[in-house]
């Protein structure tokens, strides 16, 4: 990437942020929600450890890892309700009148959600510490699980962006969110698959690949290192990723429509 | 700075899906350092034209050149050589001012040693290194203006677009803003392209102007000649006295030729132009003829479009803006 390119990104990505932060609601809610949805399952919920095979001590060791899908979730809505914004009020067209590639501005627009998915991720990882709980892939580990925060939110965001560009409309994005959230109820978030005891609800959360983002966090924090739990969460976000960019991408390209 | 090149478009047309054809074959010629106003009502084709001459919209059909770039094959030659600032200010209202000019200078690529100063001179230029860090939010719609004109500046283009840049401002806010424009094409020699749906904008501000209807120019010209198209002044006199009517059409009628006027007025269009007035009075006088009210019009803009689509310019666009209401903006056929 040339230096200009570099610069163009790092200050499309400047605005994403700092636009985030103005906005307090924009922080405030998906590092709040996700953490309050956290206590009030660990304190109804923690009678589930006592069956035979439950995978953790406690259960919010067990629950930590659904706050980092939820608050990317809630991330990206913002994101790409703000992206959407930019299209309504003309100013992303005062953006396609500057010499930056479309490709460059997604990947600004994608560098501001990853930055915020870091500082989420972040607080999320320092409170379950506070509240007691063990990493047990360690600091390694941590790092690990930063990487793959970073990697959700790019998907994520990547989607949230897509439906912006392709509709131009903020309640369109917002109309993804229930959508987003359905997946991730019908998941392995509650409760490990092999204890499901509904049929047709443990075979929905296995064929649901929400189950395996939050089973490969969930890992690093009440495992250590299991490869199948990292390979399969970071081969789905892998490939959420690449195919959300790619349309991301598409969209881009068709919305700024310049010769 | 400047290169030689203006704008000239041959036959631009757009189509938009399911919808009527918005812009329909016009040819445009604007010579370097001229200010061109391209008037017309709501829905006539004005920001889509724009829209095809500064590349964020491709032309269904003919050629147009701008700054010597082809805009369909050279889009990116197009877009360094030009400024525009599009209809309502599309601004961040989170950011600050000097924010904005940041990034705009930054995507522009201006190497880091003169953003700042750059961004500093455009803020002063434009009025506002005052309000430089202050959030957009709370800027007036005036200052929003500036704002969005300075934006267009950053990169120096030889080609300026303006997409109705005083809709909605005060009288105070739309003389400063046309000052800075004056300057820009007078001193700076660059080349303004001014869509307006204000007559007196374009009068004031344009060499030439474009009056375009239904996506077709109607006439173009200098103000001045336009408004000699359409014929002489006109002059109206309410008698005192509403029995006195008919005496006063034969008098007006010595020095002019009857036309239409307000319902309780005579109205005559002058033979020889406004010198005809002074005769007018001293013939009134003479005759002792009565006289509550005697007014002399000279040609609009407002009458050039009267004349050439056969209905007024204010208020023309009401019907055309419900149509384009309808019509989903900006997509594609």
């Amino acid at each position: 990437m040339s230096e200009v390119a570099a610069d163009q990104v790092y200050t499309v990505a400047r605005r994403s942020v700092v636009r985030t932060i103005r906005q307090p609601a924009n922080v405030v809610f998906p590092l709040v929600f996700p953490l309050l949805l956290l206590a009030v399952n660990s304190g109804g919920l923690n009678a589930a450890t006592k069956l035979p095979g439950f995978p953790a001590d406690t259960y919010i060791a067990f629950a930590l890892a659904i706050p980092f899908i939820q608050g990317a979730l809630f991330a990206t809505m913002n994101a790409g309700t703000d992206l959407a914004r930019d299209i309504q009020t003309g100013f992303l067209n005062r953006l396609a009148l500057t010499p930056i590639r479309g490709i460059a501005l997604l990947a600004g627009q994608l560098g501001g959600i990853a930055v915020m998915g870091v500082v989420q991720a972040v607080v999320y990882l320092v409170v379950g510490l506070i509240v007691g709980v063990r990493l047990e892939s360690g600091p390694a580990g941590a790092l690990v699980l930063l990487a793959f925060a970073v990697l959700i939110s790019i998907g994520f965001g990547a989607l949230g962006a897509f439906a912006a560009l392709r509709t131009g409309s903020g309640e369109a994005v917002q109309s993804l969110f229930p959508v987003f959230f359905v997946f991730l109820f019908l998941s392995s978030m509650a409760m490990p698959r092999n204890l499901i005891e509904i049929d047709w609800f443990r075979a929905v959360a296995t064929a649901n690949p929400v189950s395996y983002l939050i089973e490969c966090i969930r890992s690093l924090i009440i495992t250590g290192w299991d490869g199948q739990a990292l390979g399969l969460g970071f081969g789905i976000a892998i490939a959420v990723t690449i195919v959300a960019v790619l349309l991301a991408s598409r969209a881009m390209r068709t919305r700024l429509a310049r010769s | 700075m400047h290169d030689r090149h203006g704008i000239e478009a041959r036959g631009l047309v757009r189509v938009f899906k399911k919808g009527p054809r918005a812009v329909d074959g016009i040819d445009l010629d604007v010579s370097p350092g001229e200010i061109y106003g391209f008037l017309g009502p709501n829905g006539a084709g004005k920001s889509t034209t724009v829209h095809m001459l500064v590349t964020l919209l491709p032309p269904t059909e003919g050629v147009a050149r701008v700054a010597g770039f082809d805009v369909v094959k050279e889009g990116p030659q197009v877009r360094g050589a030009i400024g525009a600032a599009l209809q309502e200010a599309a601004l961040d209202p989170l950011l600050t001012g000097r924010e904005h000019l940041r990034l705009q200078t930054t995507l522009h690529g201006l190497p880091r040693s003169v953003r700042e100063t750059r961004s500093q001179e455009l803020l002063e230029r434009v009025g506002l290194a005052d309000a430089a860090d202050r959030k957009v939010r709370t800027y007036s719609g005036g200052m929003k203006r500036r704002l969005d004109l300075a934006l267009a500046l950053v990169h120096s283009p030889s080609i300026l677009f303006l997409d109705e840049p005083t809709t909605g401002l005060d009288i105070q806010s739309r003389l400063a803003l046309w000052d800075e424009v004056e300057r820009l094409a007078k001193q700076d020699g660059v080349t303004v392209f001014l869509t307006t749906q204000y007559l007196e904008e374009a009068d004031a501000l344009a060499d030439r102007v474009g009056i375009i209807d239904h996506g077709h120019i109607v006439a173009e010209g200098t103000p001045a000649a336009l408004k000699a198209q359409v014929g002489r002044p006109t002059v109206e006199v309410v008698p005192a006295d509403e029995s006195e009517r008919e005496r006063a059409a034969e008098i007006l009628g010595r020095l002019g030729d009857p036309c239409a006027g307000s319902s309780d007025a005579v109205a005559v269009r002058l033979r020889s132009g406004e010198a005809d007035l002074a005769e007018i009075v001293r013939a009134l006088d003479a005759e002792g003829l009565r006289v509550q009210q005697l007014q002399l019009h000279q040609p609009t803009l407002d009458d050039v479009f009267l004349a050439k689509t056969g209905r007024s310019l204010e208020g023309a666009g009401d019907e055309e803006q419900e149509a384009e209401e309808r019509e989903p903006a900006l997509e594609p056929a």
